[in-house]
């Protein structure tokens, strides 16, 4: 008889059922959130209507009155677009380079750029805002693209190097035997190899650049404010505005999780460095 | 044109030395074959020809320039690999007018010399299907393709046949002889297989450990091994060896005979053994002798119909004419 490997009960009931349980505990704040949305501000705080309501709309209708909403949502847009776009255009030739001409201070220098990772954010609250509120460049989209590229660049370059280190070196190697420049490797070869690491790579950046509060909140008043600066800034009172309130943040966080939703595979393969296939 | 003239070239990485001095020459048109074991820097010399490698120190000629510093994408010379190393996201056509398309020649100019790569290397049928959807023999014309296109200045390969079955071999091997034939370009073939060398050289090329031990016509290194080394690498089956009392009757520390420069008797003649393993080939006989002095097993080609057994006796007597000597250090004596 061949000797197979048994699968265990628990492996067929128990980890789905572990998994739902999991996914649910993660994916209620968000339904209490959007229910709550759609119920009256009178409404939210009533005992009585904790399930049972009459759903309304008006909520998301005033969304642009009460809070000026498409001016932080355009913002949002812009700034995690560029970043994006910014982070890639740096992180690309570096992973590049790191992936097929290694140094022996390649792995150093990639530890070190996670090692900013760990940092304490608050530890340069100060020096940044002092910096740049005297060089002007407090509240502006160009401040905020350039920290959220900073903060993600880390990331985006450990990700892209695992996935080029994936190409075959020979091809990269035939490609110079065949007459092209740097540039031209990485425009006629790495790019559309990785093409799909690289879309990975995107994807979770700008993610990670719509979510980012910390800097985003800090270093805005108005002229570059986000999603996140307009929901932390409008915090009720306990109890005050909650329908309301649940209406803009679903609407802040709506369009990533439908983006994230159709690109399910992508970030999971992004996230586990494209140890899934 | 491409005469590629290496000198004192050195070759280490980190602090282990592959490659000591070593001074080469090839000349314009030349088949140069670099032959030896796994490991004795073969690749490594390819590769700094066509710059995929820095030279630690010494320089590199091509066409009486020196190319030392440039880069492999100038240097004119072309590469097909061991993994083909064809670009999978583009089709056979693609691939191929790549380098041409990189030297921006115009478009209908690629398609023509695309298309009379193809008919001769019969890739017609197979131009808009990507590499996955190809076999290992029609990559390796791909690849070779890709490197006609652009008329180099040389060709390098580096064991470009060793992922093929041992048909496909026999038949691509004939394929770039002829193409070599046809162009009568240089090109510097690399490979760890002694019969591919033999077959396709104009010169041969013998390396160990980074060292060239002979340089020389596949018949020059066959009669005429410069030390033991090229005298047990060239040849299938391998040379023999002898040492000992046999060998001091020729004046020598070692003498060497080759299998096919033995003649077998049941009766009589200088060695007596005993058989140990015969192979069968149907037009050779390949028969392990145990038991001569000095050399055990002594490998022995015979006729095809020489039906011998396990354990039985035989005389061996080496042709005298063909008895290569060499001294204390390895060196051949004349
Ligand atoms: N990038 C490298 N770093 C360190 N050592 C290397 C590197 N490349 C090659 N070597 C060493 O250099 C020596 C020569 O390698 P090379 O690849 O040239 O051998 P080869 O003759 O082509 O062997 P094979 O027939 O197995 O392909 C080997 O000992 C190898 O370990
Ligand atoms: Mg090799």
């Amino acid at each position: 008889m061949a000797i197979v490997a048994k699968s265990s009960k628990f492996g067929k009931y128990g980890r789905p059922t572990l998994a739902w349980i999991v996914g649910l505990l993660f994916f209620f704040p968000i339904f209490w959130m959007v229910l709550t949305s759609f119920k009256t501000d009178a409404d939210a705080v009533k005992p009585e209507h904790l399930i049972w309501f009459t759903p309304t709309l008006e909520n998301y209708l005033n969304m642009t009155e009460n809070y000026d909403y498409w001016r932080f949502a355009k913002n949002s847009v812009i700034t995690a677009v560029m970043a994006t776009l910014f982070t890639l255009f740096v992180g690309i030739p570096a992973a590049y380079a790191m992936a097929f001409n290694p140094s022996r201070a390649t792995k150093d220098v990639l530890m070190w750029m996670l090692s900013t990772k760990m940092l304490p954010a608050a530890a340069v609250l100060y020096p940044m805002t002092f910096l740049t509120k005297s060089v002007g460049l407090f509240d502006t989209k160009f401040l905020i693209v350039m920290v959220l590229s900073l903060i993600n660049l880390p990331i985006v370059i450990w990700m892209l190097f695992t996935y080029f280190k994936e190409i075959p070196k020979d091809i990269i190697e035939a490609g110079k035997m065949d007459g092209v420049n740097t540039w031209g490797e990485i425009k006629e070869i790495l790019i559309p190899l990785a093409w799909g690491g690289i879309a990975s790579t995107a994807l979770l950046c700008f993610i990670f650049c719509w979510n980012e509060a910390y800097w985003t909140v800090r270093l805005t008043t108005t002229d570059a404010a986000t999603l996140s600066k307009l929901i932390e800034g409008n915090r009720a009172p306990e109890g005050l505005f909650f329908g309301r309130l649940s209406a803009v943040s679903a609407a802040a966080v709506g369009p990533i999780v439908v983006l994230g939703w159709f690109c399910q595979k992508q970030l999971v393969q992004g996230l586990t460095f494209g140890a899934v296939k | 044109m491409g005469r590629i003239v290496l000198k004192n070239v050195t070759k280490s990485f980190g602090n282990t030395q592959v490659i000591p001095p070593l001074d080469l020459t090839i000349e314009d048109g030349e088949f140069t074959v670099f032959v030896g074991p796994s490991g004795c820097g073969k690749s490594t010399l390819l590769r700094m020809i066509a710059g995929l490698e820095d030279l630690t120190s010494g320089y590199i000629e091509i066409d009486g320039d020196d190319a030392t510093q440039v880069p492999p994408s100038e240097r004119g010379l072309a590469m097909v690999f061991q993994s083909y190393a064809l670009y999978p996201h583009m089709t056979v056509r693609k691939n191929i007018g790549f380098p041409l398309r990189m030297a921006k020649m115009d478009q209908s100019e690629i398609d023509k010399k695309v298309e009379t790569a193809a008919k001769s290397l019969n890739l017609m049928d197979y131009l808009d299907r990507k590499p996955a959807d190809l076999s290992g023999g029609q990559r390796q014309r791909v690849a070779i393709g890709r490197a006609i296109v652009r008329e180099p200045a040389a060709f390098l390969f580096d064991e470009p046949l060793s992922n093929l079955d041992a048909a496909l071999r026999v038949g691509m091997r004939l394929e770039i002889g002829e193409l070599h034939e046809r162009l009568q370009t240089t090109m510097i073939y690399v490979t760890h297989d002694q019969v591919e060398a033999m077959t396709m050289a104009n010169k041969i090329v013998v390396l160990q450990a980074g060292v060239i031990e002979q340089v020389g016509s596949p018949l020059e290194l066959y009669h005429k091994p410069r030390n033991k080394f090229v005298a047990g690498f060239i040849g299938s089956p391998k040379m023999n060896l002898i040492e000992g009392s046999e060998a001091a009757k020729h004046g020598a520390q070692t003498i060497g005979i080759r299998p096919e420069h033995i003649d077998v008797s049941t009766t009589d003649g200088m060695w007596e053994g005993k058989v140990g393993v015969a192979e069968h080939l149907g037009s050779d006989t390949f028969i392990h002798v145990h038991g001569v002095e000095g050399c055990d097993p002594m490998t022995v080609r015979a006729a095809g119909d020489m039906s011998v057994k396990n354990g039985e006796t035989v005389f061996l007597t080496p042709q005298s004419q063909n008895i290569h000597k060499f001294d204390a250090e390895g060196l051949r004596i004349e």
